[in-house]
């Protein structure tokens, strides 16, 4: 933008192509050290065990030993694991979806006495960390003889679910302009209908990044899963890679590969709706 | 619920004994929850402006006009997308004091690194260090504010003769103090409650070295289900939170500036 209106003396520009030279070569070397993990990750996680412990490290694998990959999931019935993962994970953002729209729905559309303050309300609770309310609410699934099934981690997602989800759904609720909801008025659809017909169908995108972030959040929630399950078979993905750690067969390669199979749904997700993680993150930031 | 269980002295298999504030009066010479404490604290102190620091410094980088610039905000965001037990583990074989590649380039450069998870020194730096990998997270948010300044402000000041550090910190500062602020406190919560790091690197070694606020909390409540304890050490917890929170936003008023109609609702 500069370079336009700057005046067209050679020594000023070549100055500012030099500038722009440095801060590349440093952009480059902090991206390389922030996903130089990443490679190590993946590089140790095909390793042969002999080749880890070398001096200098050898960093492309050979020979490669794609079978790490096989007995890091084989080696605990991982197989299980994902499925309950899969299984927490996809209720957890149907209900953290749902109860959210339906909240947010709510405080955007309807008056109705008290709502700023019940909003306020809902909204503190975001301060209130889980880990503080961890212990009564251990205290009464113990009570309801659920610990140890999914329950008590599938369902406060449908009792309310989360108020910074309410928070983001409703600032979007908002941007939908009222006309259209008075004209679906006129046209004879009740609330119900103006939020699965006009509401929903609008707010693609804002439902699409809670989605993003529910997922995120179950896939590697290690703190519930700690608390709540004890059995094996009702282990999820965190738990098996917590046990396995601490297995005495397990070698650092196979920790590798059970590591990079963890992470890569959540990559996977990444690169596919790159769009909606940036947008999601802008809005609870920059307008939060 | 959470307030009445910590005034009793319950194991959750015998009936919970009435203990008044005695939880609260053991909890102030209990000296691993002073332990404890100090640790979280001093992780908390460090962690953020650390992170606020590097993810400034990326944005106002990535704020260039340089080749590759989507790509490489994509590898700077790239590990805030992932989190938990798998990055832990990953983070333990980095840090191993012999092969992992940190005390390799160390070497390279004539330092002989110290043993990082197995050190009482250094194990809380190295846990610093893996909060600060994700910072790309925090970075894509002062990214967006930088690009929300208006250029006629810059054009202004240039006019004015101000000069690059003065530009920077009476209107890029001043411009993004609303997404600090929120950065800032967002990541006191977080860093106050961390758990999965510690838990699975060092489980609060060497030496207590590492024993986090959330960490003691959990032995005391599913290791040695002294429910009524941890129930006080979790309203603890909430009073200090709540404590920061409210003088972030105290101190808010000093110096974070909000543009007048940008605050609609």
């Amino acid at each position: 933008m500069s370079s336009l209106t700057v005046s067209s003396l050679s020594g000023k520009k070549v100055k500012q192509a030099l500038g722009k030279v440095v801060i590349f070569i440093i952009v480059l070397i902090g991206a390389l050290a922030f996903v130089l993990p990443f490679i190590w990750m993946l590089s140790s996680s095909l390793k042969a065990e002999s080749k880890l412990f070398t001096i200098p490290p050898q960093w492309i694998p050979s020979p490669v030993k794609w079978d790490n990959f096989i007995k890091s999931l084989t080696v605990l019935p991982f197989q299980v694991y994902y499925r309950n993962t899969a299984i927490i994970t996809v209720s957890t953002i149907i209900g953290d979806v749902f109860t959210a729209a339906l909240v947010a729905y709510g405080f955007a559309r309807f008056r109705f006495r008290g709502r700023n303050v019940l909003f306020i309300l809902v909204l503190s609770t975001i301060m209130l960390p889980p880990q503080v309310t961890i212990i009564p609410r251990f205290i009464l699934f113990r009570w309801l003889k659920w610990i140890d099934t999914f329950v008590p981690i599938i369902l406060p997602a449908y009792l309310g679910g989360s108020a910074f989800y309410i928070f983001l759904l409703r600032q979007f609720f908002l941007t939908i302009p009222r006309e259209l909801d008075d004209a679906a008025k006129i046209d004879g659809l009740g609330p119900l209908r103006i939020f699965t017909m006009i509401i929903l169908p609008m707010s693609k995108p804002a439902l699409a990044i809670i989605a993003i972030f529910s997922f995120l959040f179950n896939w590697n929630d290690f703190w519930h899963p700690l608390v709540f399950l004890s059995s094996e078979e009702h282990y999820t993905v965190a738990l098996g890679l917590y046990s396995l750690q601490g297995h005495f067969f397990s070698t650092v390669s196979l920790l590798m590969a059970a590591a990079v199979m963890a992470m890569l749904p959540c990559l996977v997700l990444f690169f596919l709706a790159q769009k909606y993680f940036i947008q999601g993150v802008v809005i609870t930031g920059v307008k939060g | 619920m959470s307030f009445f269980l910590s005034l009793v002295e319950w194991d959750m298999f015998t009936p919970p004994k009435w203990n008044g504030f005695g939880n609260y009066i053991t909890l102030f010479s209990d000296e691993m929850f002073w332990k404890s404490l100090k640790v979280t604290l001093l992780y908390t102190a460090v962690n953020v402006p650390l992170s606020l620091i590097i993810g400034i410094t990326i944005a106002l980088l990535l704020n260039h006009r340089i080749p590759g610039l989507s790509v490489f905000r994509t590898m700077y965001y790239l590990p805030s997308v992932v989190s938990g037990v798998a990055v832990s583990m990953l983070w333990v074989w980095i840090y191993h004091p012999d092969y992992g590649y940190i005390n390799y380039f160390l070497g390279l450069v004539g330092i002989d690194g110290p043993m990082w998870l197995q050190d009482p020194v250094w194990a809380l730096p190295a846990l610093i260090g893996v909060g600060l990998w994700p910072v790309g997270g925090t970075m894509i948010i002062y990214l967006a504010g930088l690009q929300g300044i208006p250029s006629q402000l810059y054009e202004a000041a240039r006019i004015d003769g101000a000069g690059g550090v003065q530009i920077f910190f009476r209107i890029t500062l001043p411009m993004l103090s609303p997404v600090i602020f929120y950065n800032i406190v967002v990541g006191v919560i977080k860093a106050l409650q961390v758990f999965t790091e510690p838990k699975v690197m060092t489980n609060g070694g060497p030496n207590s070295a590492t024993l986090m606020y959330m960490l003691y909390l959990y032995r005391n409540a599913f290791k040695w289900f002294k429910m009524g304890y941890a129930s006080a050490l979790a309203w603890i917890l909430f009073l200090i939170i709540l404590l920061c929170t409210i003088l972030l936003i105290r101190s808010a008023a000093s110096w974070v500036y909000y543009e007048g109609e940008v605050r609609g609702k």
